[in-house]
């Protein structure tokens, strides 16, 4: 037994779980006379929902068949061997769950060390070694073909990436060692470092072509009849495969300086894993190849143990996993059909409404307003958003026909809800408004209607208080922009039915909508957990500290934007508007900032000017500014607003807001955007320790989103 | 509106190998729709003159036009070969004669004016659609004795013409068998029928097939060269106890596809396309179904009276061999030699197999190449029977005739 195989068997143990891929070997003569050659098909038995991966058993397995090949190519056997995938699949990588389970650095540091010494035996074979990308290939898929000596791709493959620092690894089979030197450091930066940041941006298999990655792009019907054909060409000498040639000059440190320059932006020196591929990438420069390996193991083993890694796994699976299966939702079964959609009010926010029912569900919507001017607005927004839809191509003339004739404007709610299985109000933030609203709808739309609400802080409970079915009103609260940001908090009032709340969710899938359920309580979870993390930024301003030592305290969080640049895009207004909801319900935690009602009184938009480039405290603003004399440190800021964060997720859970804390986390990540390597937020507070020192233990146990105990 | 009759060509036309139908075939786990999508790409690759867009019609037949033979192939073959949307489609049924079919009903049409390209071919993926699966057979042809019970049973109605040519014997069948296993050998150790093939990958998950994993295919799979009369000899007879009929000495059951385009001369010429045989005659013939093979017969004779030709002025025929005995029959009718040498000169379905639908472009393929190879050659045939009592035959001229000489 090699040393390889004895390296995966203790890491096979580890893991008894895997699903194993095989890796299959089968041979055949080439066409053109071209000889003997062996193809390795990598499956691990599944249909293509379930992709193909590599845990320690699946290289062990690949490895005793490259033992085969190695043997038949040095014989004379066979003039090549290549490697792909079974249908629709190629191979997506590392099977993350193996490494979930890692506890010691050795192990991880054998994770990584398994994968290389197998791979790398593909660059060493008596004959030349092919990999033909059939398929989505992700991580550890796109590194066992960089180590072949060609590769093909196909011009149907949906999904290619080094996905790696996206979850807060790097690609540490050679990814950040051969890429490069494949393709240059340019290229190869965009697509470890900037695809990966870019919400894991996926490429096609031409662009896959057009880098360089494969040799050769063929299409999808008869791929790899095409590819086989192309190997034969490639090994008589008929064709012979041209790279260009690297820069190993100043344009390498120019890539890697630009990899750095976009992982602050998006990171801002937060999550380690862009700038650890970034060294390797750096390092790679002179070529040697068994250097950028080690560097890569150890780069692994590094992260793998670390925080940010296991807060990334837990925070994908919370969006893959959770997010399609909503925690505490009632059986799908109870819910009704929504064949037509009412939508109170005709402004921005239900205007934009409209058109994502429309798109999803392609059931007629109606909008109705107080006056016939508001309602042609509102309809003639959706038209013409229609038609950009159109102008890119994203839907072809008969569909936006289509979408047009189902949407329509009512003065007369009569007419407009009378056949309406769902109506949301998205009117003015005000009880009253909403209660007067939703007693007009019940008298005209049917009884088994839907009445939703988008309210961002009103009690849904008291929403429905007063008429004679408040059991079918749901709060039904989205994030703006609403056709960028996943999430859908689902409020339940205390009335609320099981099928209500079923159909409430129903739709929430179809509008392809991170749906998380939520109780009734004030602000529901992220506007009530921003708003103290902004109310307790502005406090420390108001007491006295600096506005721009009060931003940058919060920086090594690598939060989207800075607190006051976030308050600029919803609007310090509607800002305000939370904070004193959440004021009256808790007057004890939750402040109404005077700076703030100054601010908005002077009719300002933001706290900043644009003017140089960069965002510099607007002067008017600045005067109105009346501040303290208490003057903090980055660090006790970030210390008092850290706590004030994990006192509220704390509180919430204790009151029942939400079932559990990944919750909580669900809804930052798909709601605020708040990033994987603080998986939420609850992994963080708890890796800081912020969790034990305010609410006396953690919100998760260890090994959920850290390191198994 | 005054018409003109065009002149109809065969242009180029190509197949895939074909496979032993059933669980350890080379095809078993192959979609029938994407053996024929090969094979049209492929035919496209080959012949880049031919713009898509000009294809007026796809005519791809299957015997059993259900599942992934279903949905009308025609039409949505092409569209996953990729062909524009704009480019029609159809099927075409007559049991083993499909492609033929095909090929004539488009060349019908072209010659009337109403297209000047097609695709025509065939397919039949006999292990996922066995012979008969699915049929529902009026009861009336056995109550009313419109058919004998053999009819529905290929092998039974060769038998029956066994009975018929009582000089056609068990051994003159197996000696026929023999000489096509090995011309079809003779010809794959040249390099004739592999120039013509699509390779096709094919998938394998079952260990008891063989290796599993993707594979390649570039040959046929139910060649057995090297194959003696006395591996014949004692075969069993599955269709008679004591018959004539065995495994050896027809066809077997087999899954491929074949493809063709076939235009008007002045298209191909226009397009710089090549013109591999023009089409002189074509004629169908029924027969009694139970004797089915003898269909051949007429349907030549049919086809001779129209072209004005005689059988003395066919230097080429590519009889296709569902069996022995079919074979031997319209040789004896003619008085040619068992082993005439212009008869299949490549082998035939004995050798290659047969996959019903599929085998009427084989055999223009084949006769195509033989033409290039024999330019003293005029005239040649493809000829074949067909299910339930039926014969089909094509007569082409050679275009690289140089006359006599």
């Amino acid at each position: 037994m090699s040393t390889t195989a004895e390296l995966l068997k203790g890491a096979a143990e580890l893991f008894p779980g895997e699903v194993v891929t095989q890796a299959h070997v089968r041979h055949f003569d080439l066409p053109l006379n071209a000889g003997r050659f062996a193809l390795v098909t990598l499956d691990n038995g599944l249909d293509h929902t379930k992709p193909t991966t590599f845990g320690p058993q699946s290289l062990a397995n690949l490895n005793a068949a490259i033992d085969q090949v190695e043997k038949e190519a040095a014989d004379g056997d066979i003039v090549g061997v290549g490697i792909t995938g079974k249908p629709f699949i190629f191979a997506v990588g590392a099977d993350l769950k193996g490494v979930e389970l890692l506890k010691r650095h050795e192990d991880a540091l054998a994770i990584g060390k398994g994968g290389h010494e197998v791979f790398k035996r593909l660059s060493k074979l008596a004959v030349p070694t092919f990999a033909y990308y059939n398929g989505a290939a992700m991580g550890g898929g796109v590194e066992v073909g960089l180590h072949c000596t060609y590769r093909t791709v196909s011009a149907s493959l949906p999904a290619f990436s080094l996905p790696e620092v996206f979850l807060g690894l790097v690609p540490g089979w050679g990814g950040c060692t051969l890429l490069p030197n494949l393709i240059g450091a340019d290229k190869a930066v965009s697509v470890i470092i900037e695809n990966s940041l870019n919400q894991n941006k996926q490429l096609k298999g031409k662009q896959v072509y057009e880098l360089g990655i494969a040799d050769a792009l063929f299409e999808g019907a008869d791929f790899l009849e095409q590819s086989l054909i192309w190997t034969a060409s490639v090994l008589k000498g008929d064709i012979v495969v041209e790279r260009p040639v690297i820069d190993r000059g100043e344009a390498w440190d120019q890539a890697v300086a630009k990899g750095r320059f976009i992982a602050d932006g998006k990171v801002h020196g937060a999550a380690p894993a862009a700038y650890r591929a970034l060294d390797i990438i750096a390092a790679a420069k002179n070529g040697d190849l068994q250097q950028g390996y080690d560097a890569e193991d150890q780069a692994l083993a590094d992260l793998i143990m670390g925080g940010e890694l296991r807060a990334g796994i837990y925070a994908f699976n919370l969006v893959q996993k959770r997010g399609k299966r909503p925690a505490g939702a009632p059986d799908k079964n109870l819910a009704r059909p929504v064949t037509k959609v009412g939508v109170v009010g005709a402004g921005l926010m239900a205007s934009q409404l409209a058109l994502l029912f429309l798109r999803r569900l392609e059931v007629p919507v109606v909008l109705t307003d107080i006056d016939q001017e508001r309602i042609d607005k509102g309809v003639g927004y959706v038209h013409a958003e229609i038609d950009k839809l159109l102008a890119k191509g994203r839907v072809n003339q008969d569909k936006a026909n289509r979408l047009k004739a189902l949407v329509s404007g009512v003065l007369d709610k009569a007419e407009g809800f009378a056949d309406a299985d769902f109506v949301i109000e998205a009117v003015f933030e005000e009880m009253s408004v909403k209660q007067k609203v939703f007693a007009e709808v019940e008298a005209v739309a049917p009884a088994h209607a839907i009445l939703a609400t988008n309210t961002s802080s009103l009690s849904v409970t008291e929403m429905a208080s007063k008429l004679k079915h408040p059991e079918r009103v749901v709060g039904f609260h989205f994030f703006n922009p609403v056709a960028v940001l996943p999430l859908l908090e689902i409020v339940r009032g205390e009335t609320t039915d099981d099928a209500s709340l079923a159909t409430a969710f129903a739709v929430a899938k179809k509008l392809k909508k991170t749906a998380v359920l939520v109780k009734d309580a004030p602000a529901f979870v992220v506007n009530r957990i921003l708003t103290r993390f902004m109310g307790e930024i502005q406090n420390v301003i108001d007491e006295g500290t600096p506005v721009e030592v009060a931003e940058k305290a919060v920086e090594p969080l690598g939060l989207p934007m800075s607190p006051l640049v976030l308050l600029e895009l919803v609007g310090p207004a509607i800002g305000l508007h939370v904070s004193e909801t959440l004021n009256r319900a808790f007057p004890e935690r939750f402040t109404v900032s005077p700076n703030l009602k100054a601010v908005v009184e002077a009719g300002k938009r933001g706290f900043y000017v644009y003017d140089s480039g960069k965002p510099e405290l607007d002067p008017e603003v600045a005067a109105l500014l009346k501040q303290g004399d208490t003057v903090l440190t980055e660090e006790q800021v970030r210390a008092r607003v850290l706590d004030a964060v994990a006192q509220e997720i704390g509180l919430m859970l204790e009151e029942g807001v939400v079932a559990e804390a990944q919750d909580i986390d669900l809804c930052l990540i798909t709601g605020a955007g708040w990033p994987f390597h603080l998986g939420g937020i609850t992994p963080y507070l708890d890796r800081e320790g912020v969790s034990e020192r305010v609410t006396g233990k953690r919100f998760l146990e260890p090994g959920v989103a850290s390191v198994p105990a | 509106m005054p018409r003109t009759v065009r002149d109809v060509v065969f242009v180029d036309g190509v197949r895939t190998p074909f496979g032993k139908a059933g669980p350890k075939g080379i095809y078993h786990e192959t979609r029938a729709d994407d053996l024929v999508v090969k094979a049209i790409r492929e035919l496209l690759r080959r012949n880049p003159g031919l713009d898509p867009k000009k294809i007026d019609e796809v005519a791809i037949a299957a015997t059993t036009q259900i599942g992934d033979q279903g949905l009308t192939i025609g039409r949505t073959a092409g569209i996953l070969a990729g062909l524009p949307t704009s480019v029609p489609g159809y099927s075409i049924d007559r049991m083993c004669a499909g492609a033929l079919t095909a090929v004539t009903t488009t060349a019908g049409s072209i010659a009337f004016g109403a297209y000047d390209a097609v695709i025509a071919g065939g397919v039949e993926h006999m292990g996922r659609h066995p012979m008969g699966e699915g049929v529902d057979p009026n009861p009336r042809f056995v109550s009313e004795k419109l058919v004998d019970e053999s009819a529905l049973f290929m092998g039974m109605t060769a038998e029956n013409l066994h009975d018929r040519y009582p000089h056609i014997t068990k051994q003159r069948a197996d000696e026929y068998a023999v000489r096509s296993q090995e011309k079809a050998a003779k010809a794959y150790a040249n390099g004739k029928i592999q120039q013509d093939l699509v390779p096709i990958s094919v998938r394998r998950t079952n260990p008891e097939a063989g290796e599993t994993g993707w594979g390649l295919v570039t040959a046929d799979e139910p060649m057995r060269p090297g194959t003696t009369l006395e591996n014949l000899a004692n075969l069993k007879t599955p269709f008679r106890v004591h018959g004539r009929v065995t495994a050896g000495n027809a066809a077997g059951l087999n899954d491929g596809a074949t493809a063709s385009i076939i235009a008007s001369e002045d298209f191909a010429r226009e397009n710089g396309l090549p013109v591999k045989m023009r089409l002189v005659s074509y004629a169908f013939a029924g027969v009694e179904p139970e004797v089915m093979g003898y269909g051949p017969i007429p349907a030549t004779e049919k086809a001779l009276a129209k072209a004005g030709l005689s059988i003395s002025d066919i230097g080429l025929f590519e009889i296709n061999e569902a069996f022995a005995v079919q074979v031997l029959a319209l040789l004896d009718h003619y008085g040619i030699a068992d082993d005439d040498e212009r008869v299949n000169q490549y082998g035939g379905a004995i050798a290659f197999g047969h996959p019903l639908a599929s085998s009427g472009v084989r055999l223009m393929t084949q006769l195509a190449r033989q033409f290039e190879e024999q330019p003293q050659v005029r005239y040649g045939l493809t000829t074949m029977c067909v299910g339930f009592g039926m014969g089909a035959t094509v007569i082409w001229e050679n275009p690289h005739f140089e006359g006599d000489k």
